[in-house]
């Protein structure tokens, strides 16, 4: 048991892993703060995951060939093993996956407000993966430095199997593009609907980002959000170009000085409003996951039920024997 | 590991240990959660094998698990920090000498 | 998946997941048919496989984001993706020895319901989580017991692919066999809906109990029968609840295209961006 006089130096021994980049560890004395930060943010990144895999998952069945189908399919799954990983990691901070759950259910949690958005067309499954994969790479790679050993060690795992989901977008586009027409205006209508929603994925600007300092301070989070964000615009522009779509931003131009692109500015009233429930699909998500919790509970129960007798009997038959 | 338990119809969280081919130590990968071990067994192969990723499985209820006191400044590894003569690194040898 | 083969996942490829060996399921499996091979039966075989596949495959599908916890949600795409993997090696078999040439995607999105061949089984709506562990409980015993024939079978490609199948069918029976018993030794609600899926699913399990596809072949006959009552039996006792043994049925069924008016409905869905986009590449 920690004592109250034990405090100041475990504190500072915590701060010392931290400062010289090593990993804190499930059972080390942390600060409260430090923990409640980690947990808010590993059980949004575990939701981001489960809701995330609606926009896609209903193209699964209408998928228009087997290999597509295989891919997108497997790719979903990976979304929720990628939940799994996490939530996993908030448990060895203590949490409960089913009071997470809870939470992401009552709206006391959030998850990714990017999956607000509908997927529209078959094009949307491959601009998914390229555009918001590509967001979300660019985000999760710095974490697997992360300073929570468990946290790091899921996204080492999530980024690793995610190198597949950003490049099936990208051959899906690339394959549509070259087909007729009309697939060529629903990839350039998909990019245009999901550009802006993209670039909102890396947050509001730095300026107003309440959490981002003492998150940087205690490297759970490795990069500012306008830093990320600029990352993301510089890598993919080059791959728009050779796609051949246009990304819906006029002032999207090359800044020779910088060496960066300057691009236009995300509505960030649009992701403050979509973050405060009033996005396109947030009610129909909510529910979606609400009704499979809820609709699953006999099946959980009723194996509990099982194990526990099935328990009762091995018990029973150690006795007799 | 925190060890929580099964509440009303919830299901106990496990450890999972995944041999990566012949000849090599199981490894700690992630928790889950089931019901009983057998279930936590197949939940582990659907989870952390997707990829070919292991040749055997070992599970364990997270609560079974005893472990050492919190971080390496504890008491509990403080004497191997004085042995390092049982590390490798200890015996400086020629660069040239091959395979050592 | 074989989509994923190419991607650079030799071991030392450090940028990709962990796993290695996703090879070629037909790696140095032999393409031509053996002198005198009779290409119109197995293309037969290896349609009403698929088409069993596919379907069920499909069914499974209805699930995502839907099922009873997150670990099942992994569980059920896994068998999801074996099924499609066969059939789309089946469906390209068939193209290959019917002479026709046609390939996996002519065979899933360009046949209308009559021309399919699966198990009527297999169509039935998604229905609850006991019904489709029931259902994948009678599909995969019988599927078993198929490819386990049909490893000897003349066609390389066929017999490769039953070689493989049987491996990823096992699971399956053994993934369903476990929650039916739990739902079975459960609780009062979990007992009480599996005997409605036993219910429901009772007029459709003689076909699939007496299925006769791999005969010309080389299934033994009965061997189908025997594997489904065997594991039936094992499940029955071990789940304390009565599965009743199907009487056999004359008639036409699946096999030769005669099937329920949910198969039209499952087939619009998806087939209807393919068909929508002619001359489109995905």
């Amino acid at each position: 048991m920690t004592t109250e006089a034990d405090e100041p130096e475990l504190r500072a021994h915590f701060e010392e892993t931290v400062a010289a980049d090593r990993r804190v560890e499930p059972r080390d004395w942390m600060p409260e703060a430090y923990r409640a930060t980690l947990v808010r943010q590993i059980a949004q990144h575990a939701h981001s995951e489960i809701i995330g895999m609606q926009p896609e998952g209903d193209w699964i069945t209408r998928a228009p060939s087997l290999r597509r189908k295989a891919i997108l399919w497997a790719k979903v799954q990976d979304e929720a093993g990628h939940g799994l990983y996490l939530y996993g990691a908030a448990e060895t901070l203590g949490a409960d996956r089913d009071d997470l759950t809870r939470r992401l259910l009552e709206g006391r949690q959030k998850y990714s407000s990017i999956f607000n958005y509908p997927a529209a067309t078959f094009a949307d499954v491959g601009v998914i993966g390229w555009l918001v994969d590509g967001a979300a790479i660019c985000n999760q790679v710095p974490l697997c430095r992360s300073s929570y050993g468990p946290y790091a060690r899921a996204m080492v795992r999530v980024c690793k199997e995610e190198s597949f989901h950003q490049r099936q977008g990208y051959e899906l586009l690339w394959t549509m593009t070259r087909g007729t027409a009309a697939q060529r205006e629903m990839v350039q209508d998909a990019v245009d609907r999901w550009w802006w929603p993209s670039l909102m994925m890396f947050g509001p600007p730095d300026a107003a980002s309440p959490n981002s300092e003492r998150s940087m301070a205690w490297r759970v989070k490795r990069h500012s959000n306008d830093e990320l964000r600029q990352r993301f615009v510089d890598m993919t522009v080059p791959q728009a170009d050779r796609l051949g779509v246009t990304l819906p931003d006029p002032e999207l131009r090359w800044n020779e000085e910088r060496g960066r692109y300057d691009f236009g500015t995300p509505d960030f009233a649009e992701l403050a409003r979509v973050i405060g429930g009033d996005g396109p699909c947030n009610r129909e998500r909510i529910a979606r996951r609400t009704a499979a919790h809820e609709d699953g509970a006999w099946v959980r129960e009723a194996a509990a039920a099982h194990a526990e007798r099935r328990a009762r009997r091995a018990d029973g038959a150690g006795v007799a024997r | 590991m925190s060890g929580t338990e099964a509440v009303d119809g919830g299901w106990p969280l496990f450890e999972v240990f995944v041999r990566g081919k012949r000849g090599l130590n199981h490894v700690h990968v992630g928790s889950l959660r089931a019901a009983d071990a057998r279930m936590a067994l197949t939940h582990a192969r659907d989870l952390y094998t997707r990829r070919n990723e292991g040749v055997s499985i070992w599970v364990v209820r997270s609560a079974d698990v005893t472990a050492s006191a919190p971080d390496e400044r504890d008491p509990f590894f403080a004497p191997s920090g004085d042995k390092v003569y049982r590390h490798p690194t200890f015996y400086e040898i020629p660069h040239d000498v091959p395979h050592i | 998946m074989n989509g994923t083969g190419g991607e650079g996942d030799g071991p030392g490829d450090a940028r990709w997941a962990f796993g290695t060996g996703f090879e070629d399921p037909l790696h140095g499996v032999a393409v031509e048919p053996p002198p005198g091979a009779d290409g119109a039966a197995v293309a037969r075989v290896c349609v009403a496989l698929a088409d069993d596949a596919l379907v069920g495959a499909q069914r499974l599908a209805e699930w995502v984001t839907c099922a009873p916890e997150l670990e099942i949600e992994l569980a059920l795409a896994n068998v999801g993706l074996d099924l499609l993997g066969q059939a789309r090696l089946l469906y390209a078999r068939a193209g290959q020895v019917d002479g026709s040439g046609r390939g996996e995607d002519d065979f899933a999105y360009r046949r209308a319901a009559a021309e399919f061949r699966c198990l009527r089984l297999a169509e039935l709506p998604r229905g609850d989580f006991a019904f489709t562990a029931l259902r994948m409980l009678a599909l995969s015993s019988a599927r078993l017991a198929v490819l386990d024939g049909l490893r000897g079978a003349a066609d390389p490609v066929l017999a490769a692919v039953a070689e493989r199948g049987v491996t990823e069918v096992t699971y399956h029976r053994l993934f369903a066999a476990e929650w039916v018993v739990r739902l079975g030794d459960g609780t009062d609600v979990s007992r009480g809906r599996l005997g409605r899926a036993v219910e429901e699913a009772g007029p459709w399990l003689a076909e699939v109990w007496d299925d006769a596809v791999g005969a010309e072949l080389g299934v033994a006959p009965g061997a189908v029968r025997a594997a489904c009552a065997a594991d039936w039996g094992r499940v029955a006792r071990e789940a304390g609840v009565p599965l009743p043994v199907p009487v056999p049925v004359g008639g036409s069924g699946g096999r030769a295209g005669v099937h329920t008016a949910h198969l039209p409905v499952l087939l619009a869905e998806l087939q209807g961006v393919a068909r929508a986009h002619p001359g489109a590449s995905w």
